[in-house]
This record gives C-alpha cells, structure tokens and sequence, in this order.
C-alpha cells in the first residue's frame, strides 16, 4: 500500500506543476502558483480537482486561467480535470510569492507593497520607478490597463510604468 | 420571442444577496454606459474599471443567492431573466448618468455606503459574505476615493462645475435613505449576525459625505424626504429601458453563449 501512497503524492505533485505552470494572461511573466491563485490539486479516483481563487471582483482573466488549466492537464494525460473556484479565504496580494515580485518588478511592474492595501481616504502613498529607482513619482490613476493596476509617473525619468495595485 | 421570467423563491438570506447583487449589476451596468464617452482617456478607463469590479461582485453575490435558494436559477438566469419588478436594488443606482457630475455624485452616495458597509460585513458569520466583503471593502476603498476626488474637483472647480455638481446633489438626494432602510426579513439576519444593521452606518456616512462635500465648497441639503420602493421592486421608469439593453441578446435568443 506504500507504493500506491507514493504513486499517488507523485501523481498529485506532477499534477499541481502542471497546473502551477499556467501563466496570467495579462501578466505572463507571473504564473498562477506566483500570484497564490493556485490554492490546492486533488487526486480522486484518477481525476484531478483543482481549486483556484479570484483575485479582483471584475478580472477577466479568471475564465481564461480556468480555460488553460483544463488545456494543461488535457495535454499533460489528465483527463477530464474539473476546476473549483473557492472564494474564503479571500486572496491577497500577500499571497504573491518573493520569486513573483521580483518577475513583476524586472518585468517593469512594481509589485505590491506589502499591508498597505487600504490607505485613508487622501493618504499619500510611496511608489519608487521601477526603471530608474527614483521615489520622486506621482499616481495618474488608480485605474490602469488591467484591474490589479495603477498607473504612475516617474518625475525623474519621466517615464510612466504600472504600480500592481495592493488586495 | 420574449423568454418567460424566472420565478425566483425569496427566503431572507435569497432576497439579501440578490438585493446587493442587484445594486452591483445596475450601478456597474450604469457607469459601463461611459465606456468610450467618458471626458478623457484616464477616466474612461477608472469609470470601466470600477464597472468591472461591481459586476463582478455582482456575480458572485447572485451566484451565492442561487446556492442559496437551491433551484435550478444561477447567475445568468438571475440577472438576464427577471423583469423590472422582480428587481430588487436602490433607486439611487438605476438614475441615468446624467452629466458627468451626476454620474459622479451617484458614485460618492454609493461608494462612501458600500465602503462602510464591505468593511462592517467582515464580520458577517456567513463564510461567503464574508469572504465577497474581504474582496469588495478593498476595492471599494479606492472607488471611494476616486469619486471623493472628482467632487471636489467639480465643486471647487469652475461657476459651471460647481453648480452642476450642486444641481446633482439636490437632484439624487432623496434616493440616499433607501440604503439605510431594513424590513423583517433584514432584522432577522441581523439578529443572526449574518447582516449589518445599516443605520449604525449612517453617521460615519454623514461624516465622510460633510468632509468633502464641505471641501468642494458645495453644500448638503436639509431635506429628510426619502424616496423608497427598490427594495420592494417599485422602480423608476429609467430600470426598464435600463433592463431592455442588458436583457436583449438573452430574451432574443434564449441560452445564447459566445
């Protein structure tokens, strides 16, 4: 019966590799295991259960990483894999992994800074550029290109980049 | 062509969700009216974010109401197959956009409510609220902010602004009460800890509205009148047209997917 045990924790962990090497759509240099979306692989009778989270009430991308998850595990011999959104514990930008905000940060992004996702209502906020290290910077918009976004302006370099919004 | 309504059992938790629900989806459909309209790029892009967010909300508060009713209904039956009267959110969110100060002071009412209310439903003793208020609090923090911003920047701006923004405030006010009203059904919930009672909220509402409504230089008015009947499904004419859009693919071709 060891075996069977073995065979079955080996089949599970190739199971949430598989499924940990989806990427985010929107920011392909992160995958779902970075951004703590992947939250458990289940192994029942031959048939896989993955559980993931939403990230934003209104991300898009939540369908698509579904979509994909599925498509991996199908390529990879699991057949009809069923994947489960669960909603408690809500997740958190806390979640994200230090290898993930370190790909954010050398893809341009700066990542969430940690515990600071609710400020007061007209609090000011420190955002250092990700281009050129510089703390003079100021918010644009709290609303970017995606819903995990804000976009920022460095003052030095001029140059605009995207701030991964704090949750 | 018409598909028949879904009938909908309202149980008091039913009822709860689907009318937080209901206040997400109008107001979210509400501000994607924008999208390509609004004054510049920036702001084109804040008003369909937080429409994103509100409907997404919206999701997943109508698809914890359909678990909870425990018939064959889900999200999309609940949003795209009830008529006017089967709707159960705040007059205050189905108004038409108006001008841009409209639209905004709209946002600020609902906002600086759903802000206090996400946060207190934290506590909630029911796991799924609870877990869609950790989301919603967050995200309602920065809609806040957004539109507390703008009203200033409108009642402190220009003659014009100012008085748009005032003429917006007058006009919309007497569709705040409803958000602190609880019939039977709510008390029960709140008794079981499951709800909030919103009239412990209205002061700290009050609080965050005289803040910046009193720094953008405008004024609240002193009228208590409120109007009433969202809740209950007595709803201005402005929902149908409203529902009319949302509803066409799905009444015209029933069960259509993309």
């Amino acid at each position: 019966m060891v075996t069977v045990v073995n065979d079955n924790a080996v089949l599970r962990q190739r199971a949430w590799d598989v499924a940990a090497s989806v990427v985010d759509p929107e920011i392909p240099v992160l995958s779902i295991a970075d951004l703590g979306v992947l939250r458990d692989v289940v192994l029942d009778g031959g048939h896989v259960e993955v559980a993931i989270t939403p990230t934003y009430s209104g991300c898009p991308a939540m369908n698509m990483i579904a979509l994909e998850i599925e498509i991996a595990l199908e390529r990879a011999g699991f057949h009809h894999p069923k994947v489960r959104t669960v909603l408690s514990p809500a997740w958190t930008t806390d979640w994200m992994s230090e290898e993930g905000r370190e790909k954010l940060r050398a893809y341009g992004i700066v990542p969430p800074q940690a515990s600071s996702s609710r400020r007061a209502l007209f609090g000011e906020q420190a955002v250092a550029c990700p281009q050129c290290g510089s703390d003079k910077t100021e918010l644009l918009s709290e609303f970017g290109s995606t819903s995990c976004k804000a976009l920022w302006r460095c003052k030095s370099c001029r140059e605009p980049f995207d701030y991964f919004k704090c949750h | 062509m018409l598909v028949a309504n879904i009938q909908v059992s309202e149980t008091p938790l039913v009822l709860y969700a689907l009318r937080r629900a209901d206040d997400a989806l109008i107001l979210g459909h509400r501000l994607s009216e924008w999208c390509g309209h609004a004054p510049m790029l920036e702001e084109d892009m804040a008003l369909s974010n937080i429409a994103l967010d509100l409907i997404g909300q919206a999701r997943e508060l109508y698809t914890y109401a359909a678990k909870a009713e425990g018939r064959d209904n889900d999200e999309d039956k609940l949003a795209y197959l009830r008529d006017v009267r089967q709707y159960r959110n705040l007059l205050l969110v189905e108004q038409p956009n108006g001008d841009f100060a409209q639209t905004l002071v709209r946002q600020f009412f609902y906002s600086a409510f759903a802000d206090l209310y996400w946060r207190a439903m934290l506590n909630s003793r029911d796991a799924t609220l609870a877990a869609i208020a950790a989301k919603s609090e967050k995200e309602s923090a920065y809609h806040l902010r957004h539109a507390s911003e703008w009203i200033i920047r409108l009642g402190d701006g220009t003659d014009e602004s100012h008085a748009r923004a005032q003429g917006a405030i007058d006009h919309l006010w007497a569709y705040t009460g409803e958000m602190f009203a609880v019939d039977d059904g709510e008390r029960a919930l709140i008794h079981a800890g499951i709800a909030i009672d919103p009239g412990a909220l209205r002061g700290r509402w009050l609080t965050t509205l005289s803040d910046v409504i009193g720094e953008a230089t405008l004024k609240l008015p002193q009228n208590d009148w409120m109007q009433q009947g969202g809740r209950s499904g007595r709803h201005s004419e402005h929902l149908g047209h409203l529902l009319s859009e949302l509803q066409s693919m799905q009444r015209t071709f029933p069960g259509l997917t993309w």
